[in-house]
C-alpha cells in the first residue's frame, strides 16, 4: 500500500495473490475474481482479470473482472462468495488492485469523477471530491456541526493506521493538522480524504465443509449483500441519506441474524469523512445526524463501543480503489483470527466490512464470524 | 465529449428539459426514458423554469483534467422551484458570499470550451436570482425556439 513506482498493476496483483496462496496452503484455484476500477483508464489495459491470471502463474483458469466503481474489491469477493455458495467452484480467489501513482492528479481526478454521472455531473467538471463537499457543507447546515467535528474520523483513522506495518501513514495527526491541511473542495481538506496509491489484496474462499482441511480455524462470511441507488446525487428524494448502504446493511443483518449492537468492529469506507458519518447513520449506529458524535465521544476507537478503521481504514491505510474492499475484508480477517498484531482489537467474533462505489450509489456488505 | 452525445443532451443542457412520467406524474430531472416510481415507459418531455435555491456548494480548488485551466470554481446543488435537484458550475458568482438557500436562476453558459475535436461545450449553469426589475428588463420574453 502506498507509492510503489518500481511495481506495475500486474506485480502487485501477482504479489497478493501468490502471498495469499502460501498462506492458504494450496495452489488449487479454481476461479479468480479481479476487483479494479480504473485499469482501462489509467493503465490502458482491460482484460485486466487474465493479465493477472496470467501474471500470478493462474492460467488457464476463469478469470473476470468485476467493477463496481470504488467498491469493485467489495463486489470481488461477492463474486468469489457466489461462486462458492452455487456450488459452481470450491476454491475461489478475490484479488482487488488498484495502480494510480503513474498519473498526475487531474488525470486521477477525471478517471476517479467517472464513478458519478457522466452527463450530469462529471461532464459539468464536478468533482467526486466536490460531490461528497456538497453533502458534507448540507450535513453541517442542517444537523448544526462545524468542520471540526468531523476530525475525530481523520485521527482516528491515523492513530489505528500506526499499528498496520502495510499502512501509507503510519504517523498520527491532530486537530490542528487536520484544521490547517490545505482545501481540496470546500469544507472538504485533504485530511478529510483517503489518499490515491497503489494495492492490491486478496481473500481465498472455499465451502466451510472444506475449510477446516487448510486451517484449524477458519473465518466464516455469514453475510454477503449487495445494493444501489441512483448513480447522480442531486436524483435522490435526500441526498444525506443513504439508501444503498442502508439497503445493504439491512440485508446482511437479516442474513447472518445479528443487528448492529452485535457488530464488534466495523470496516466501513472512509474515503471522506462525511461517508464515515452518513454510513454509521444508514448502518443504524447513529440517528440522522448523529453520526459524527460517535467519533467525537469516542465510540469509534480502538476501546470504544464500536471501532471502525481498525488497520487505518481508507484514510489511514490508503485507497488504492479496486483494492480498498479487498483490504477491508482481509483487515476483518486479521481481527477476527487475532492476527492483527499491534492494531489487535480484543474480543471480536462478529466483524462487518462494507465497500461503497460513487457517491452512495452501490454498496456491498460482508459480516464475517470466528 | 463526443458530438453524438453532446447533440443527445442538447435539450437538457440548452432548456433544462427533463421528463414526465404520464401514468404516475413524477417529473425527472435528467430526463429518463423509464419511470422507477411506476416503472412506465414513454416519458415526456418536461421543461423546469431554471429558477430554484442553493442547497449545497462548494469551491473546488483541484478540478480534474479538462476544466483545470480555468482555475478553481464553484459548484452547487441546487434545489428546483418544482422540486428537483440540480448539480451545476455556479457563475457571476465572484465577490459574492454564496450561502444555502440563496435564490439562484439557470443561465447558458460555456461549460468546456477545449473540448475534444475543437467544438465548444455549453450548457446550464447557476447565478444569484437578480431583483425582479432587473431581471425583467434583461429578459424579455423568450422566442420559442426548436432544438
Amino acid at each position: 500500500m502506498g507509492e510503489h513506482w518500481d511495481r506495475s498493476l500486474r506485480d502487485l496483483a501477482g504479489e497478493a495473490v501468490l502471498e495469499t496462496l502460501r498462506d492458504a496452503g494450496t495452489g488449487d484455484v479454481q476461479a479468480l475474481y479481479v476487483g479494479n476500477m480504473l485499469a482501462g483508464q489509467l493503465t490502458g489495459q482491460e482484460n485486466v482479470a487474465t493479465a493477472v491470471a496470467d501474471a500470478a502463474g493462474l492460467l488457464p483458469i476463469e478469470a473476470v473482472k468485476i467493477e463496481a466503481a470504488c467498491a469493485a474489491g467489495g463486489a470481488a469477493v461477492r463474486a468469489a462468495w457466489l461462486a462458492v455458495a452455487s456450488g459452481a467452484h470450491d476454491r475461489v480467489l478475490a484479488v482487488g488492485v488498484e495502480k494510480m501513482t503513474d498519473h498526475f492528479n487531474d488525470s486521477v481526478s477525471a478517471a476517479l469523477a467517472t464513478a458519478a454521472d457522466a452527463d450530469y455531473e462529471a461532464a459539468h467538471g464536478i468533482s467526486f471530491v466536490a460531490l461528497n463537499a456538497l453533502l458534507m457543507r448540507r450535513y453541517m447546515h442542517d444537523h448544526g456541526v462545524e468542520r471540526r467535528d468531523f476530525a475525530p474520523f481523520s485521527i482516528n483513522s491515523h492513530h489505528n493506521a500506526a499499528g498496520n506495518p502495510r499502512a501509507m501513514f503510519r504517523s498520527p495527526i491532530d486537530v490542528d493538522d487536520y484544521m490547517s491541511s490545505p482545501v481540496v473542495a470546500d469544507p472538504i481538506s485533504i485530511l478529510d480524504s483517503a489518499a490515491i496509491c497503489d494495492g492490491a489484496a486478496a481473500v481465498m474462499l472455499c465451502p466451510l465443509s472444506e475449510a477446516r482441511s487448510y486451517c484449524e480455524d477458519p473465518i466464516r462470511i455469514v453475510a454477503s449483500s449487495c445494493a444501489t441507488d441512483t448513480v447522480g446525487l442531486a436524483e435522490r428524494r435526500d441526498p444525506l441519506v443513504w439508501g444503498a448502504i442502508a439497503d445493504s446493511a439491512a440485508a446482511a443483518y437479516a442474513q447472518a441474524s445479528v443487528g448492529p449492537d452485535d457488530i464488534d468492529l466495523f470496516e466501513l469506507h472512509d474515503a471522506f469523512t462525511i461517508v464515515s458519518a452518513l454510513t454509521l447513520e444508514a448502518c443504524g449506529f447513529a440517528a440522522p445526524g448523529a453520526g459524527v458524535r460517535l467519533a467525537s465521544d469516542g465510540s469509534i476507537g480502538r476501546d470504544g463501543r464500536l471501532p471502525i478503521s481498525t488497520l487505518g481504514g481508507l484514510k489511514g491505510r490508503g485507497h488504492p480503489i479496486g483494492a480498498s474492499g479487498v483490504y477491508q475484508v482481509v483487515e476483518a480477517f486479521l481481527q477476527l483470527r487475532g492476527a492483527a498484531g499491534a492494531a489487535q482489537i480484543p474480543d471480536v467474533h462478529t466483524a462487518m466490512a462494507q465497500s461503497v462505489g460513487g457517491s452512495g450509489s452501490v454498496a456491498v456488505t460482508h459480516i464475517l464470524q470466528n | 465529449m463526443q458530438l453524438p452525445r453532446y447533440h443527445r443532451l442538447r435539450r437538457a443542457y440548452y432548456r433544462l428539459e427533463g421528463s414526465r412520467c404520464p401514468a404516475c406524474e413524477t417529473s425527472y430531472f435528467p430526463p429518463r426514458g423509464i419511470c422507477p416510481s411506476c416503472r412506465a415507459g414513454g416519458l415526456q418531455p418536461r421543461s423546469f423554469s431554471g429558477r430554484g435555491t442553493i442547497y449545497s456548494f462548494s469551491r473546488m480548488h483541484q478540478p480534474p483534467r479538462g476544466f483545470s485551466e480555468v482555475g478553481p470554481y464553484t459548484v452547487g446543488m441546487v434545489r428546483l422551484e418544482e422540486g428537483p435537484l440540480v448539480v451545476a458550475q455556479l457563475t457571476d458568482v465572484d465577490g459574492v458570499e454564496v450561502s444555502i438557500g440563496m435564490p439562484v436562476e439557470m443561465v447558458t453558459r460555456k461549460i468546456r470550451e477545449n473540448a475534444d475535436n475543437g467544438y465548444i461545450v455549453y450548457g446550464y449553469k447557476f447565478r444569484p436570482r437578480m431583483p425582479l426589475p432587473m431581471a425583467l428588463a434583461a429578459s424579455p420574453e423568450p422566442e420559442e425556439v426548436v432544438l
